[in-house]
């Protein structure tokens, strides 16, 4: 388990035990954590995961892919912080890892 | 869980949701979320806590997924939310006068909104031999569960129609090693969704992991030995081997209750733009709620999809929350088989012109429907850039030559600008 946290635009701090190799969208599921949707189920295709992951965890996860680039470019509050939850799998030396939700879902 | 709940209480829910599906979820949390402060209940005929579908005839049945990974909510987020979930029951009749329904064990639950969201069940084939065991619909967990411990043991699995939910599952056999023939009745897969283009693709891709895909072949027979499953002899005459079998032959709305109670019912229960049935307080949504789409140029359409799912329960929603709704957005779907993503928005049927943008041979290229000039719908095969782009273009029904669109060099949200 590795503790992750998300932080919801009213700046409400979520701090969960996530399984390893689970995709951030599937854990903030299982925890009912506001503002993360997933509708597609991980398919890149909805954009409903949409959070802002800070410099200094985006080199230590997964690289987003070209698919991953091409929709968040056409989805609304796009920043180069931008990427999907369901493309992030949880690692064990993710603890601590933090994400902000976007408010444009 | 009150499955087991005495017949002879009388309850009753400001808004009673039939089915815990897609829809009828989307519709509950939507109502709270927006927040609805009056008792709601989610009747479902399945024992367990509601989960997404799609991943059944994929992840799940590859082995790469359980179902409570894939569940909507945890099983707090229902009591917390104060959303009754009474799981295990069917309605079997509804009382239009008495704002009730009944259900199959004698229990009568008072609504003061009903929202029928009870999905559909597998259509099944009328041949002889259809009973057999080892012969599998793909619909629920259950039917998936069953399938998937029967093929451990299978060499031989036979697909009866080349559908999204057929070819699917024959992606996820195949992946498992079992030897795998689809049979379709049409001349081509996918015949009712989409163009010869995209059928032709996805045969060259099954072919290729070493499936057989029969074409214009009808099904005489599904033979057994002592009641299972052994071989389906075709139209031909020819015999086919079999393990099992996998029927996706499309989907019966659920619909007999409301029929049987005079609400207006055609293709799925017939719905007006905010979902409402023609009997007073009845709401309909998702796969059963047959509507007129802006993007259909007003031909009455049933979808099944969980885009057109979710956007159901949130339009009730709001009706019921006296909020205006949203712009509606096309439809989309999606469906995975192998390494192959395809993404479509927009409804197809109806276009006039089919334009293959970019290279099929490539495993990457997009189609682009036009009806008078306009693009009404695009099948993305790895296009995630047409697709996002795309659906600008279907939204505000752009006009373009096939010209422009066949060429990748120019990108399609540059299109969507102009005046539509």
């Amino acid at each position: 388990m590795t503790q992750i946290t998300y932080v919801s635009t009213d700046d409400t701090r979520h701090t969960v035990d996530a399984p390893d190799g689970e995709s951030l969208m599937r854990v903030a599921l299982q925890h009912d954590i506001p503002g993360i949707v997933g509708e597609c189920g991980g398919e890149l295709t909805c954009g409903t995961c949409h959070v802002y992951v800070s410099d200094e965890w985006s080199d230590r996860v997964e690289p987003e892919s070209e698919g991953e680039r091409e929709l968040l470019s056409m989805m609304d509050g796009v920043r180069p912080e931008s990427r999907l939850a369901c493309q992030i799998r949880v690692q064990h030396d993710m603890h601590g890892f933090t994400a902000r939700i976007s408010d444009h879902q | 869980m009150s499955g087991d709940s005495p017949v002879e209480s009388a309850q009753s829910y400001d808004v009673l949701i039939v089915g815990a599906g897609q829809a009828g979820v989307q519709t509950a949390m939507s109502l709270r979320q927006g927040g609805f402060e009056g008792s709601i209940a989610i009747v479902g005929d399945e024992n367990e806590l509601p989960y997404q579908r799609p991943p059944l005839s994929k992840a799940y049945l590859r082995g790469d997924a359980e179902v409570g990974e894939f569940r909507f909510r945890s099983a707090e987020y229902w009591t917390k939310n104060s959303i009754e979930m009474i799981s295990g029951i069917t309605v079997e009749s509804v009382d239009v006068d008495a704002h009730e329904v009944l259900t199959e064990n004698g229990l009568r639950i008072g609504y003061s909104h009903l929202v029928w969201a009870a999905g559909g069940r597998a259509r099944t084939l009328a041949v002889p031999g259809a009973n057999h065991s080892g012969v599998f619909s793909l619909r629920n967990h259950a039917d998936a569960e069953r399938l998937r411990v029967s093929l451990v043991d299978a060499r031989y699995a036979v697909i009866i129609g080349g559908g999204y939910i057929g070819l699917e599952a024959a992606a996820a056999l195949a992946q498992r090693g079992v030897t795998v023939t689809v049979i379709e009745v049409q001349e081509r897969l996918l015949a009712r969704v989409t163009c010869p283009a995209v059928s032709d693709f996805y045969s060259d891709l099954h072919r290729a992991a070493g499936t057989t895909i029969l074409l214009s072949s009808g099904v005489e027979h599904i033979l057994g030995e002592n009641d299972h499953v052994v071989g389906v002899q075709l139209s031909s005459g020819e015999i086919l081997p079999a393990d099992l079998v996998i029927v996706g032959v499309g989907l019966i709305p659920n619909v007999e209750p409301l029929a049987a109670a005079g609400v207006v019912c055609s293709n799925g229960v017939e719905v007006d733009g905010e979902c409402r049935t023609s009997a007073p307080d009845i709401f309909a949504v998702g796969d059963c709620a047959n509507f007129k789409s802006s993007f259909s140029g007003g031909a009455r359409v049933r979808l099944e999809s969980v885009p057109n799912a979710v956007e159901h329960g949130k339009v009730v929603a709001s009706v019921i929350l006296s909020l205006p709704n949203d712009v509606k957005a096309p439809p989309w779907f999606w469906s995975h088989q192998f390494d192959t993503r395809l993404q479509t928005v927009g409804l197809q049927a109806g276009h006039d012109e089919a334009i293959v943008r970019g290279e099929p041979g490539a495993s990457k290229f997009s189609i682009v429907y036009l009806r008078s000039g306009r693009v009404i719908a695009l099948d993305c095969v790895n296009s995630i850039a047409d697709f996002a782009q795309g659906k600008l273009l279907v939204e505000q029904g752009t006009p373009a030559t096939p010209e422009e669109l066949a060429d990748t060099t120019i990108e399609l949200k540059s299109l969507a600008t102009r005046a539509a």
